[in-house]
């Protein structure tokens, strides 16, 4: 396979340690084999994109960055992935210590039924926050690009806002918890063109401080937003199911302009997806 | 009939709308008269209702009716007070309330948070056999084990300790709105579970999932956000199984007592709204006195109470629902 290939080029390019690496990781559903052998190494303060046809795991790998897959009883993590060096499935493992490290941002925006204020405070309160509440909540909304849009209405409720504001404050939500990484599970893809705009430079910002991952479905989306890309595809088995794999991982632009393999050609060039 | 239909068989094809128009208009009146008839019959208690309780004011002052402390409207010296008997279904659905809001929402919250999805499956329709109980039976499970249970003579050397403590609920007599009020509470608390279960399912996953992903615990999840976003919907289970409480005759007739007493005292035996028109209604009242006046009147508070709770849910509901699309 190409991909651990791919994989220690990548390596090779950046001399810093990866922030998340992923080792040969199979994901099942109960006794179906989801995606199989994922192998990539995700280095700080880079937006990484995950692209593939529908079905290819990406979200599920996605998922596993944070532990997330262990609150679907049936799915089972095999291999390895370490974060900062440190095996994140090793039993004592605390999956909700992790998540505050590395926080997410869902397909659809999912803001609390409370107000916008509260939103925030949530994640701050449940990790200890001790410090002074309306700077933490001023300074995560001016990151995620909402403060003006809401300074004067605080109290009013998060649901009340449109779909591209309601996707900017979970943004804040999850960046007032002060992760390293942040998951970005299709964060676009409920949203206007406008709105999308408006996230995707936010992601350009937010790249200083923290290692970002976007699942996409969007190609041109992963080609303006990422420095790396790794592109996923499915295959179908005998009885129907569909086994993800990763089929090449490499600078955005390498992936784009000049692919090492045929699917991904074809797939970014617009021939299947 | 404009359409040009030359192309088709005649004989093979020969609809007949007008026949097919007039099926669907008398299927039309057959359904719309099913369903005028169901509002007729509530129309019409309705209606009695009013009438006969306009009878009884005409006979008895309304600020007697609320305000005087005794109701003893079978005596000679008739008194109408009706605080007596609201006090009485007061005090027997509060206590119910106590028992049914914890069990109920603990094992919703159980049931949908923490059970399994099969176990879930199995416990739930159990649970729902349980409202399923005639009232009958309840009613003499209180009279002859719980009370009889809550009398249960304290050992010896407790009452050598303290002399009061002759049985296990001092002062509990064979009657008592206690008893009645724990098991009105066990008999409510399937419909606030059930309910309040459905509620708690209904919250979106993804408000689970953006709690989790922030480094929630599961109590802090289920405390801070699932509860919270079920809340209109534990609240108007709630307000349904207090007026189910309200309305309950059996439980209260048969262990609660038959004795008009205005106060709160639960270990004494009271009479509440429901036992009092079953006392009436068995008994060789001649209809149209005055005590036979009474029942209606006293039907008609009861009515309004609950119409009252309803309207209050159903604001509730509208104002705290909260929409996820």
């Amino acid at each position: 396979m190409v991909t651990h290939k791919t994989t220690e080029q990548a390596s090779l390019t950046d001399t810093e340690k990866p922030v998340l690496r992923a080792k040969r990781v199979d994901v099942y559903y109960g006794n179906n084999l989801a995606v199989r052998e994922v192998s990539l190494d995700i280095f700080q303060h880079k937006v990484i994109a995950f692209i593939g046809p529908s079905g290819c795991g990406k979200s599920t790998i996605l998922r596993c960055f944070n532990r997330m897959n262990d609150l679907v009883p049936s799915a089972k993590v095999k291999g390895e992935i370490t974060f900062k060096g440190k095996d994140i499935y090793a039993p004592k493992v605390d999956p909700v210590e992790l998540r505050s490290q590395i926080g997410m941002v869902f397909q659809k925006p999912n803001p609390f039924p409370k107000s916008i204020y509260e939103n925030i405070a949530f994640g701050a309160r449940i990790n200890g926050y001790k410090g002074d509440m309306d700077q933490l909540i001023e300074e995560s909304l001016k990151k995620a690009a909402l403060w003006d849009e809401v300074k004067d209405k605080l109290k009013q409720s998060g649901l009340a806002l449109s779909g591209g504001q309601q996707q900017r404050l979970c943004i804040a939500r999850a960046i007032a918890v002060a992760p390293e990484v942040i998951l970005m599970d299709e964060p676009c893809s409920a949203l206007d063109p406008i709105s999308t705009l408006k996230i995707e430079e936010l992601i350009q910002e937010l790249k200083l401080q923290y290692t970002i991952i976007i699942v996409t479905h969007n190609m041109q989306q992963a080609s303006r937003v990422s420095d790396y890309t790794a592109f996923y595809n499915a295959e179908a088995t005998d009885d129907g199911d569909k086994i993800g794999y990763l089929v090449e991982y490499d600078d955005t632009e390498t992936i784009f302009q000049s692919p090492q393999q045929q699917a991904t050609q074809e797939y970014v060039s617009g021939r299947f997806g | 009939m404009t359409l040009d239909q030359s192309n088709k068989k005649v004989s093979l094809w020969q609809p007949n709308r007008p026949k097919s128009k007039l099926i669907e208009l008398i299927i039309k009146i057959i359904f719309g008269s099913f369903a005028f008839v169901s509002i007729a019959t509530t129309m019409g208690i309705v209606l009695t209702l009013i009438f006969n309780t306009v009878d009884f004011f005409k006979e008895v002052s309304f600020l007697h009716y609320l305000t005087d402390t005794k109701w003893t409207p079978l005596f000679s010296s008739a008194n109408f007070g009706i605080f007596v008997l609201i006090s009485a279904t007061v005090l027997s659905s509060v206590i119910a309330i106590v028992v049914a809001l914890p069990l109920g929402l603990l094992s919703a919250i159980c049931l949908s948070e923490y059970a399994t999805e099969r176990t879930r499956k199995i416990l739930k329709p159990i649970l729902e056999i349980l409202a399923g109980v005639p009232t009958v039976v309840y009613g003499y499970f209180a009279l002859l084990f719980l009370t009889p249970l809550l009398r249960l003579p304290m050992p010896e050397w407790v009452q050598n300790i303290i002399p009061a403590w002759d049985q296990f609920i001092p002062g509990l007599q064979g009657f008592n709105s206690l008893s009645a009020g724990i098991v009105l509470g066990i008999m409510i608390m399937p419909l606030v579970a059930s309910l309040s279960e459905d509620a708690i399912y209904a919250v979106p996953q993804s408000l689970r999932d953006g709690a989790y992903a922030l480094g929630a615990t599961k109590r802090e999840v289920i405390i801070s956000v699932v509860l919270p976003a079920a809340l209109s919907g534990i609240v108007s289970s709630l307000i349904l199984a207090i007026s189910r409480a309200i309305g309950e005759t059996m439980i209260v007739a048969l262990a609660a007592g038959q004795n008009p007493r205005l106060g709160l005292n639960p270990f004494v035996p009271v009479m509440t709204m429901t036992a009092f028109i079953v006392q009436v209604s068995l008994g060789d009242t001649p209809a149209g006195s005055i005590a036979y006046k009474t029942i209606y009147a006293v039907g008609m508070t009861l009515f309004l109470i609950t119409l009252v709770l309803n309207i209050f849910s159903f604001w509730f509901v509208r104002r705290f629902r909260e929409k996820y699309d």
